[in-house]
């Protein structure tokens, strides 16, 4: 039953994020705004229980596997790829590459900040 | 059994559900096995191969895009779920998250503005098309915010999805080698670089091969930047006049 329970938890926090973000128009998908009610909910509840945590685990592992159906759909979008080809290849790797750099940096950077700044409290 | 009732066997389970859903799981083990044999590399992403091979599949026997994702859907779908089940590992490394508010925000901002604005210009510079552009503008984020943007903006949404996956393998290419490079060794930065770069796909990489708090700060930085950037986009692409 486990399983159920977490499945339910799960699907019940989309249907609310669905339900949110359509009636007051928000430019969000509504599985974000449902992880956003569940940590709500469990910051509030305190704990995991233990079907949604089995659930949970479940999926994340099989992450990878869910975009590939999504992924195959770029064979409908040969044509347009191939038309502007090289800019859109050269464009994802050196913007990829600047914006893994520049995150890693900055992140590094503001957390021995944060990490001087807790020891001379 | 006679040749005739094979082929009209093959004729009905083409336009089954069963055939897409057993050769997508089929397809990805084949390409975890394929993956490992190449010593795990990053560069061929488990995904990465998975969707060549289902391709390959599909143009070789013909069945339809279309076709296929009446059953491969039933995967596809569970990535809603997924995604909400992100509040867990954020749940449990919540005091982590709470200490590093400050740096989390900042990287954040400035993460997206770098992605945005060096795919932009990039793009300009080459002289990519104004549709074009406008598609490639989301790409760092994950499918399903990137195809809401594209279409706010004037992109086209389908050919964004695929872009974000190509994205996702390149970030995932990249980022060891990137890393290593810079001498980042923290699996908090490692696991919120990728998982702002690279969306899903970095979130998947940190989980599989960093570590559980990797995974939980690629999370965040998937949702917090979808968030963010579905907010922030329409205004950069408004400032620079595209």
């Amino acid at each position: 039953m486990s399983l159920i329970v977490g499945f339910i938890i799960l699907l019940g926090c989309q249907f609310l994020g669905e339900l949110i973000v359509r009636g007051f128009s928000i430019p969000v998908p509504g599985p974000v705004m449902g992880m956003v009610i569940l940590l709500v909910a469990l910051l509030i509840n305190g704990r995991v229980p233990d079907g949604l945590r089995k659930t949970g685990q479940g999926l994340l592992n099989y992450l990878t596997l869910l975009f590939v159906p999504a992924g195959v759909g770029m064979m409908v979008h040969f044509q347009l790829i191939q038309a502007d080809f090289w800019t859109i290849i050269v464009t994802l790797l050196v913007s990829t590459a600047v914006t893994l750099a520049v995150t890693a940096k900055v992140m590094m950077w503001m957390n021995q900040r944060a990490g001087g700044a807790g020891k001379t409290k | 059994m006679n040749f005739v009732a094979l082929d009209q066997v093959w004729v009905y389970l083409s336009g089954n559900p069963l055939l897409s859903l057993l050769v997508t799981l089929a397809a990805f083990y084949l390409a975890t096995r394929i993956n490992i044999l190449l010593g795990r590399t990053p560069l061929l992403h488990p995904v990465v191969i998975s969707i060549v091979l289902l391709i390959s599949f599909l143009l070789l026997s013909g069945i339809e895009y279309s076709t296929y994702f009446e059953g491969a859907q039933f995967i596809h779908f569970l990535l809603g779920p997924a995604t909400v089940a992100l509040a867990i590992p954020l749940y449990d490394h919540r005091e982590r998250v709470r200490r590093l508010i400050w740096p989390i925000m900042v990287a954040c901002v400035t993460g997206i503005v770098t992605a945005v604005g060096s795919t932009l210009g990039i793009a300009m510079l080459m002289g990519a098309s104004r549709e074009t552009l406008l598609t490639l503008a989301p790409k760092s984020v994950t499918s399903p915010i990137a195809m809401g943007i594209a279409e706010q903006l004037g992109g086209i949404p389908s050919l964004a999805a695929g872009l974000v996956l190509l994205t996702g393998s390149i970030g995932c290419a990249l980022g060891p080698w990137i890393f290593r490079l810079l001498r980042i060794k923290d699996p908090t930065v490692q696991g919120f670089t990728l998982g702002l770069a690279a969306h899903g796909f970095g979130t998947a990489q940190s989980f599989s091969s960093i570590g559980a708090l990797a995974g939980a700060f690629a999370g965040l930085a998937m949702g917090l930047s979808g968030l963010v950037t579905a907010f922030l986009l329409p205004l950069i692409v408004a400032l620079l006049g595209i």
